[in-house]
């Protein structure tokens, strides 16, 4: 079981307390979709991604954007069972969606750069850490029921 | 790994402009970050008093990384044979493993990206992701 510190919670539910999933939501998945663009293989239903205007521009992209963030809140809430909280959703990825796990992490990071702009120096080594730790247990509890 | 073409050496240079005189700070801040996001990396630097973000030490070296990674800049359009003599000190005398220049590369994008928020645009973002690949490709040519 993942073993969280006071601070490294208070760091997680803080960032997400005060975050802006329809800002932040869309801008990390439109540099995903841009910066790893064989990202683009699961999103060809979306319409046009031809180019980095038309991504940026695309309502599908947006709105997936600040679903998948808000996906995340049930693992601000459940900390100390993330992998638990997944399975289902796990299943889902692997089953149903057929993602990479892997894409799983290039999102995690695109998502980290973009809280990073964000705070700016507000985002501190300690931040980084924890936050990067939340993502690698999300990341690990998505990829747990591929097989 | 993709090779860089002439998009993206021009996104990296335009881009790269902004950091002369703010190596040190960059670099510390990078590698502070390396130091205490992925604690494994530590065990490169058992030979240091001190690993703390301020250290002189970590400023110090994070300026020579930093300076190390313009020089690549100016040597974009061949990095192999530009970085050879830093490849041979990579794999002969620090040995360091290289999915590490992996992490530390994720680390710099992060500090650029809260140096320069607005700036670091996904397209540049994805320019300077393929130029530390290729970096750090060049710094790998002589391991093995």
């Amino acid at each position: 079981m993942v073993e969280w510190t006071e601070q490294e919670r208070s760091i997680i539910t803080g960032i997400f307390a005060n975050l802006s999933y329809e800002e932040i939501g869309p801008k990390a998945l439109v540099r995903c979709l841009i910066v790893y663009p064989w990202t683009q293989r699961y999103f060809s239903s979306f319409g046009n991604l031809y180019n980095a205007e038309a991504i940026r521009g695309n309502p599908n992209v947006a709105a997936h954007g600040i679903k998948v963030l808000h996906g995340l809140d049930r693992a601000v809430k459940n900390m100390d069972n993330i992998k638990a909280t997944y399975a289902e959703l796990s299943v889902l990825h692997s089953e149903k969606l057929h993602v990479d796990p892997d894409n799983f992490r290039l999102l995690a990071d695109c998502l980290t750069i973009e809280i990073a702009a964000k705070l700016g120096t507000a985002f501190t080594a300690d931040t980084q850490a924890a936050f990067q730790k939340f993502l690698a247990v999300v990341v690990s509890a998505l990829g747990r029921q591929y097989h | 790994m993709t090779s860089l073409n002439a998009k993206d050496k021009n996104a990296v240079k335009a881009f790269w402009a902004k950091v002369p005189g703010n190596e040190e700070k960059i670099g510390a801040d990078a590698l502070s970050r390396m130091l205490a996001v992925y604690p494994q990396t530590k065990t490169y630097f058992s030979h240091w008093k001190d690993l703390s973000p301020g250290s002189p030490q970590v400023r110090k070296h994070g300026k020579t990384i930093v300076c190390g990674v313009g020089e690549a800049v100016g040597k974009i359009d061949n990095l192999t044979a530009g970085l050879l003599n830093l490849s041979e000190l990579h794999a002969f005398t620090l040995r360091v493993d290289p999915a590490n220049f992996k992490i530390l590369s994720h680390n710099l994008l992060v500090v650029l990206a809260i140096a320069f928020p607005t700036e670091f645009t996904p397209e540049a973002h994805v320019a300077l992701d393929k130029f530390l690949a290729s970096l750090a490709g060049a710094l790998s040519e002589k391991y093995r």
